[in-house]
């Protein structure tokens, strides 16, 4: 017998998800059914069909692309439960989520944070009806791995900054409307002397000159400002305070990067189905490559631990109230993990995986192809392994720093 | 480490107490140097049956807590952590086949004297070196078992035998037609090869039709569970040595190669203990286990096998010596590792059970 407690829950709940059924047939279109998020990618840029754009108005004015977040700037305002419920239905009929990208992931949760109430009321709800593309303005051709080192210059000039510099690697800039970035506003202090503000894309001075990537998509760019004036106001937080709120804001990237979703998503189909699709298979059914079937459950027992690990992150966290001390973890295991399933994919399809265009090759094949050269991207930014191994010994198994 | 409810940690915290103080390393330099083929101390398993550590699995009305496996898990966890040598692992893994196959009757009978500790029990499944629970040659004609089983873990304290025969799993109490032949192996606990000539044996006859392997799972997660154990505490001795230990006027610990080698480690770990967990859980939940045991030591295997290796690299000269612990987790590590499931064999069962 449930509870009256438990039965009320039950009921709001029951109404929720008939609430979302309602939303889903009124506004999601048949022909959408099964296609992907376009805006979520960094890697093109924003030439929405009609029926996306209706599909991405629909969400975004509901709030429910952004669902945690508070309702008075655009969020859904609901729990973290009705926003798995939502997720759940959407991708039991084939529904994306239309509002994505560095946005939703790295910046609006930093803001909320970090950011006054004039500067949430004006940044976030354009993030959550998905209206503008963020670019993250971090990495210098001198400062990547040692993020502190940055030499763009903001100058204070009274009601105005002037910045000057060089950032390079940034992502999906020759399309984002605007741009956060961590800025040297004081040379006397490395890490004090950082500062975090938000710089329109297209104000005069900044010029943005894209680079094409091993795999040939995502092109990213080197972004130059020269003597370009960035209202007071784009300040966020304090002067000086850029460090920290930079970091914070490495974090959430982290987090997206590995936290289980996005990777458990894209590797959602088994390796071995597409062996069975590509190999010969005995009488059983198994493979009779023995080799390669052993290789196969090898990765896919480690890949279920791993998804294990970042469930049990979860539930610590939730129980200790803070971040579990594995978090770290999660980053270096799951980038690696998704980087051995993309070579085993090729070594699975032979020369058949590794098409880089044609009809001879399947949509599914090719799109593997780049997303494996991508995929080594993983490994590199946000922090790449190596500074997650430094971060994992110096703070979590506390070894010092080299004397 | 899982959420735990507030008796488990309590439970939890005892076994991690007591281990550390009645039962650190060097008690079992102690057993190894009394040299018995029993290989553990009597008095010691007493202890552990008092705080009712044997009876974890078992339920309430035959003298159990019924606190479950995960709860089983935590204990042994802490005792693999200072090589605790019992039968307490066995002693449980018969009583989840009897619990799993016995009838009212055979549980009546035997469940409360495992509990109490009156009765050590281990399980007898392979008759070779390696596990193959298909490969099975004893039979029973006439309730006499007849047959060999291999390396039984715990034989020599065991008064009890859960064995694997052709036709289901059999209960053969130590005595008439059952006689062991000790094998010394490099972990120095208990290990014999047993010989059923005609022994009395009564049938478990409960159960699925799945119940050895049903009973194996449990056996794979709860070493698993052991091997967490050992794993953790080869990490942390490794990392207190590297934190003290100078060269070069520097501590070790402030090496970058050491330094990520030890995170690598430290994410296996973190892998291994989701892993296991999540298998103690299963048996708990009753869903998913074959997978989820399998899984759990599949990944004990890797990551132990891979920290007892470092453990001793990590350590230099000392850590090749017989006075130094490192090395006695190296050799126990190789026979859990090798029992109920090496690394190939599990990966083997992983895609069986996944249909590929
Ligand atoms: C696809 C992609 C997209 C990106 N998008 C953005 C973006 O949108 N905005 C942005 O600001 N940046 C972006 N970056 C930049 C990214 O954050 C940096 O590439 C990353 O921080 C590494 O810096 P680096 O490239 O300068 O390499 P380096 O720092 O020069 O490192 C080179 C190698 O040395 C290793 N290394 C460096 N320091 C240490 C150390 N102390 N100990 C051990 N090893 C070390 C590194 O791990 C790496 O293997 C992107 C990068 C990629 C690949």
């Amino acid at each position: 017998m449930p509870t009256h407690l438990e039965s009320d829950v039950q009921a709001s709940e029951d109404a929720f998800r008939t609430e979302v059924h309602h939303f889903l047939a009124a506004h999601f279109p048949d022909e959408l059914r099964g296609t992907g998020n376009m805006l979520a990618g960094l890697d093109g840029p924003t030439n929405e069909t009609p029926v996306q754009k209706k599909w991405r108005e629909a969400v975004g004015e509901r709030g429910w692309g952004t669902p945690t977040w508070p309702k008075e700037y655009g969020g859904g305002g609901l729990t973290k439960g009705q926003a798995r419920l939502i997720e759940h239905e959407f991708a039991k009929v084939g529904a994306y989520n239309p509002i994505g990208g560095m946005g939703v992931m790295m910046f609006g949760p930093t803001l909320l944070e970090y950011g006054d109430e004039k500067q949430k009321l004006e940044h976030i709800p354009p993030i959550c009806r998905g209206e503008i593309r963020w670019c993250q303005g971090y990495s210098e051709p001198n400062a990547g791995s040692d993020l502190a080192n940055l030499q763009t210059f903001a100058v204070d000039k009274g009601d105005h900054y002037l910045v000057n510099g060089q950032k390079t690697w940034t992502s999906g800039g020759q399309w984002a409307d605007k741009c956060f970035a961590i800025v040297r506003t004081d040379r006397s202090d490395k890490h004090k002397g950082i500062s975090f503000m938000l710089i329109d894309m297209d104000a005069p001075g900044v010029e943005v000159r894209p680079i094409t990537m091993i795999s040939g998509t995502s092109p990213f760019c080197e972004t130059f400002f020269t003597d370009v004036k960035v209202p007071k106001e784009n300040l966020v937080g304090r002067e000086g305070q850029g460090w920290t709120i930079g970091k914070r804001l490495l974090q959430h990237e982290r987090t997206n990067i590995s936290g289980g979703g996005r990777l458990a998503g894209m590797m959602g189909q088994s390796l071995a189905d597409v062996a069975k699709k590509y190999c010969e298979t005995g009488g059983d059914g198994a493979l009779v490559n023995k080799v390669l079937r052993d290789k196969i459950a090898d990765f896919e027992i480690r890949w279920n631990s791993f998804l294990l690990t970042a469930r049990r992150a979860v539930e610590e966290s939730k129980a200790q109230g803070g971040v579990s001390e594995i978090s770290s973890v999660l980053k270096k295991v799951g980038t690696k993990l998704a980087q051995e399933r993309s070579e085993l994919l090729i070594e699975i399809r032979g020369l058949q995986g590794l098409g880089w265009e044609g009809d001879e090759f399947g949509d599914d094949e090719l799109e593997d192809v780049r997303g494996w050269l991508f995929g080594k991207a993983a490994t590199i930014y946000g922090g790449s392994t190596e500074v997650q191994n430094n971060i994992i010994a110096k703070r979590v198994l506390g070894m010092l720093d080299h004397q | 480490m899982a959420v735990l409810s507030e008796e488990q940690e309590m439970l939890r915290d005892m076994a991690r107490d007591w281990a550390t103080k009645e039962s650190p390393v060097s008690e079992f330099r102690k057993v190894r140097a009394a040299g018995q083929p029993q290989a553990y101390n009597s008095s010691a398993y007493a202890a552990m049956t008092e705080m009712g550590w044997a009876g974890i699995i078992i339920p309430e009305a035959h003298g159990g807590s019924d606190f479950g496996f995960m709860s089983a898990g935590l204990v042994v966890e802490e005792l693999g952590k200072t090589l605790t040598a019992s039968p307490l692992v066995a002693t449980t893994i018969a009583a989840s086949a009897i619990l799993l196959g016995g009838s009212d009757e055979q549980k009546a009978k035997w469940l409360p004297r495992l509990a109490s500790g009156e009765t050590v029990a281990t399980l007898a499944v392979d008759e070779g070196a390696h596990c193959d629970p298909s490969a099975i040659e004893t039979s029973v004609a006439g309730g006499k078992l007849t047959g060999k089983k291999a390396f039984v873990h715990e034989a020599h304290g065991a008064n009890l035998f859960v064995v694997a025969a052709k036709d289901g799993l059999y209960l053969v109490e130590k005595g008439d037609g059952v006689s062991l032949t000790t094998r010394k192996l490099t972990d120095q606990r208990s290990h014999a090869d047993v010989s059923f000539a005609g022994a009395a044996a009564e049938k478990l006859e409960g159960g699925s039709d799945s119940l050895l392997d049903d009973v194996l799972d449990r056996a794979r997660v709860l070493s698993a569970a052991e091997m967490l154990g050992m794993a953790q505490a080869v990490f942390d001795t490794t990392l207190d040595y590297l934190k003290q230990r100078v060269q070069f006027n520097q501590v070790l610990a402030t090496f970058q190669a050491l330094q990520h080698r030890m995170a690598d480690l430290f994410a296996d770990l973190a892998q291994m203990r989701s892993a296991v967990e999540a298998g103690l859980q299963a048996v708990d939940s009753g869903f998913g286990i074959a997978r989820a045991a399998t899984i759990a030591k599949a990944e004990a295997n890797r990551v132990l096998h891979a920290i007892s290796n470092q453990g001793i690299q990590l350590h230099g000269g000392i850590g090749m010596t017989d006075e130094f612990n490192v090395g006695f987790y190296l050799k126990r590590a190789r026979v859990l590792e090798a029992s109920w499931g090496s690394s190939s064999y599990l990966k083997d069962r992983f895609a069986q059970l996944s249909g590929y």
